[in-house]
Parts: structure tokens; C-alpha cells; sequence
């Protein structure tokens, strides 16, 4: 139920003058529309983190990339990480 | 898919593993909060993976697994003697009630409709403006800013014929319910990620405290749920107890403010009857008197006779983490997610589902 998927923003609409913004989010290629009521300063290529159609959260990608810290301790960190992905 | 394939990363998993086994001495029971976390955990083999000495107790977050049997008798008569649209999540359709599922409801004629999204509700409402629409709003904190939001855009826009069901609930009282019970096993909780991106981190310092346990934020993916279970099982092995975050990629300590005012505009806490658990006092959230008219609750008059479940089912025990699901003498031959007893058998996020699809028996589970 808690399901929520990382998706990057390709494009936003705003309606009601501007109270609404309704997002076409990008998840591997799936393309879904989510309202950014909940995340207003989330910006075109921005990551949001999905949930039943309502963003909930900008992904913060400092954050994300400590995770490579694992890596770099057993001195793996190779091929792995493509950010074009 | 950038921050999904490299929370998944065998080379990171096996890291962690390795440092898991290093860091642990004794034994310890660990308790995942949220069901997506425990169907992670089965899915992708973790259970088998870790020590013998680390127990993975799975918890009661599983919304469709705990929403009262008379709520979804109630759904049901929506669908069948008011004529209503009853719109509902994927997950809920196939739980069975006193009588019948929403989805035998809806082989017998009632127009249930199985959305993504509430806000699609909002606009089958738009588009049938001579039908009542009603949109079973189950969830943890995590979905109600999304079903709190569909009222709001029905509002706007002036359509009338919206309600929401509600069966809202709430993550920190069930965790007081589990570790007040004077059986309860567990030493230490991994919180739920998302539920925590919309509340923030500060309303589990109190359970801390008081019960003097590790509690680590933590996300849905393998290397996500095995950094958590490292940082509880460090804090374990060093007798300290404290509130840690592991997906701050995700989770800002105080939570979304955004989602915080949607949810407080629309709704109110309240007590709550959890299936298979009891009542819990100020455990979910209910409709506020000001949006009443799109409260479903009190919009119909729904007379349900007394909702009723079979008593062999064990569910409110594997819910507190009393047994795990194989152990329930059920498990497998009078329920199965084609036939089941409870709701956590047949829900995508129960725990008994996760133990029946991925073949999780005494062989396999008890080492």
C-alpha cells in the first residue's frame, strides 16, 4: 500500500492559476501524471518519489549517493553507477 | 532506474551482509513496521540471508490487512443497494468479507472500479454527475495526503456527488500497541520509510524512550532494509537505544509540511478498530465535521447487521509478531490467497501472501 516509486519529472502544467500542478513523471520510460500539490518547488528533471498519482517527496541526491560509501570501502565502485540512467 | 537498480546492487547487499554478520553477537528480534518492507525481505531472499541470530518479526503495516471486516461490509452494500460507483484500491477488492469481496460484488453487478489514484475518482465523479461515487479510502499516512487532496479538488471544484470511505490508520499507536503487550518479543523496530516522508521523524522519540529501543527509518529496497537492520543491530550490540534514519534520501526530519496541512484540513484522529488487533485509541483519522459531506460514513445510511470472520484465523497474531505465518495450522490448506481466511493471505502487502508466494516454509524460514 505504502508503494512509492523514484520517477523524474519531464514536464508540469499548471492549473487554477497555478494552485494545481499536475506533473508527466518519467519512471524508466513509463510515463504517469502525478500532482505536485504536496512537493510545489519540484522542478522539471527533478526526482519525486510517487505515491497512488501524488508526489510526496523530491528525492535528495547527496543524500542517495552516500550509498556508494559501501562501495568505496571494499574498493568496488566501478561500472556500476551510469547517472544517465 | 536511477535510485531503484543501485538500492538493489548485489555488490553493495553483500557488503552489508558481510558487516551484519561481523557486527552481531547475540540474538536478536527485529520488527519491519511497514508491509511492503516485509514483502521486500521475502522477495528478494534476505530472510534466508542473514544470521540465524537476526529475526525478522513482520508488523501490522499492512492498511488492507487491519481495516475492520464491517468497513468492507459496509463497501460491499455501497456497491450492491445504493447504486454508488465504489472506487477502491487494487489491493482491497479481493479481501473477504462477512458476505463477499468487493470484487464477488462486483461479478454480482455492483459497479466497483479498481483506480490507481483517488484524484481519478474525483473525475469519474466529474463525468457521472447523476451517480453517487465513493472512493474506500484505506491507507496509512502515507496515502492520506492523497485521499485528504481528492476531497480537496472535489471541493474546488464543486462536485457533490464525491465521498471517501474511511478507514484511515496510524503507524506510532500500533507500535505502542505491540510493545505495551506483555508478550511482545521485539527489540527493535525498523519505522516505515514513506510513512515518515509525510510525518516526519519526531513522533517515535517518545516510544524510545519509553521503551528503550533502537527505532531506524528505513527504506523499501534490499540495501535500504539491511542498512537498517545494520544500524538497529550496531545499537543492539552496544546496548543504546536511539532514533536513526537510514532513507534521508527520502526523509526530511520534519516530514512534508505540505502534506501535514492537506491531511490536518480534511481530517481529525480518532480511535480505530484494527482487524485482528482491537481497538486502538487515536489510531487513524476520520473525516472532519466541516467536510462531512463528502464522508461516506455519514452521507448513506448504512445499516450493516453484526460483520463477522472465521475464528481459526491467526492473523492478529502474525500481525503482533505472536507467530510467523507458516506456523499458523491454516497456512496453506484451508487458506490460501484463492481461499482466505484473513486479509493477510490475499493482500499484496500481507504477510502471509509474501510467505505463500515465495515458498517461505519451516524448511526454509526456520534455521
Amino acid at each position: 500500500m505504502c508503494l512509492a516509486i523514484p520517477g523524474k519529472i519531464q514536464s508540469i502544467e499548471s492549473m487554477y492559476g497555478g494552485a494545481v500542478k499536475i506533473a508527466k513523471v518519467s519512471f524508466g520510460g513509463i510515463i504517469k501524471e502525478a500532482s505536485l500539490e504536496m512537493v510545489p518547488s519540484a522542478n522539471v528533471g527533478d526526482y519525486v518519489l510517487v505515491h497512488v498519482g501524488v508526489a510526496i517527496s523530491k528525492v535528495n541526491e547527496e543524500e542517495a549517493n552516500k550509498v556508494f560509501g559501501y562501495l568505496k570501502e571494499a574498493g568496488e565502485l566501478d561500472e556500476l553507477y551510469d547517472p544517465a540512467l | 532506474m536511477k535510485y531503484i537498480s543501485e538500492f538493489r546492487s548485489p555488490e553493495i547487499v553483500d557488503a552489508l551482509l558481510k558487516e551484519i554478520k561481523r557486527t552481531v553477537h547475540s540474538d536478536w528480534n527485529i520488527m519491519e513496521v511497514c508491509g511492503g518492507q516485509t514483502h521486500s525481505l521475502v522477495k528478494n531472499g534476505l530472510l534466508n540471508m542473514l544470521p540465524s541470530n537476526v529475526q525478522m518479526i513482520h508488523g501490522p503495516g499492512c492498511p488492507v490487512c487491519v481495516t475492520p471486516v464491517s468497513l468492507i461490509d459496509k463497501a460491499v452494500h455501497l456497491a450492491m443497494e445504493h447504486d454508488v460507483i465504489l472506487c477502491s484500491f487494487g489491493d482491497m477488492i479481493r479481501v473477504p468479507g462477512s458476505g463477499m469481496s468487493l470484487l464477488e460484488a462486483k461479478a454480482k453487478g455492483g459497479d466497483v472500479r479498481i483506480l490507481y489514484s483517488p484524484l481519478e475518482a474525483v473525475k469519474i465523479a466529474k463525468d457521472n454527475p447523476d451517480k453517487e461515487v465513493v472512493f474506500f479510502a484505506v491507507g496509512f499516512e502515507t496515502t492520506a495526503p492523497a485521499n485528504a487532496l481528492s476531497v480537496v479538488h472535489a471541493h474546488r471544484e464543486g462536485i457533490k456527488n464525491y465521498s471517501i470511505l474511511t478507514s484511515h490508520v496510524l503507524v506510532p499507536p500500533a507500535m505502542e500497541a505491540i510493545m505495551s503487550d506483555d508478550d511482545c518479543r521485539v527489540d527493535g523496530f525498523l519505522a516505515a520509510g514513506h510513512v515518515c516522508a509525510i510525518m516526519g521523524i519526531s513522533e517515535y522519540y517518545p516510544l524510545v524512550e519509553k521503551y528503550k529501543i533502537p527505532i531506524v527509518v528505513t527504506g523499501f529496497e534490499p540495501v535500504d532494509l539491511l542498512e537498517g537492520i545494520l544500524m538497529v543491530v550496531k545499537q543492539l550490540e552496544s546496548r543504546q537505544y536511539r532514533l536513526e534514519n537510514q532513507y534521508t534520501r527520502v526523509v526530511e526530519t520534519e516530514g512534508n509540511k505540505n502534506a501535514i496541512d492537506t491531511i490536518d484540513k480534511i481530517f481529525e484522529v480518532t480511535s480505530r478498530e484494527w482487524r485482528g488487533i482491537g481497538n486502538i485509541p487515536f489510531s487513524g483519522y476520520a473525516v472532519k465535521e466541516n467536510y462531512s459531506h463528502y464522508d461516506a460514513n455519514r452521507k448513506f445510511n448504512i445499516d450493516i447487521t453484526e460483520a463477522h470472520e472465521d475464528p481459526t484465523c491467526l492473523s492478529g497474531d502474525v500481525m503482533k509478531g505472536k507467530i510467523k505465518p507458516h506456523q499458523c495450522p491454516n497456512f496453506g490448506n484451508r487458506c490460501t490467497p484463492v481461499k482466505p481466511l484473513g486479509a493477510p493471505m490475499v493482500s499484496s502487502e500481507g504477510a502471509c501472501a509474501a510467505y505463500y508466494h515465495y515458498n517461505m516454509t519451516g524448511a526454509t524460514v526456520d534455521r
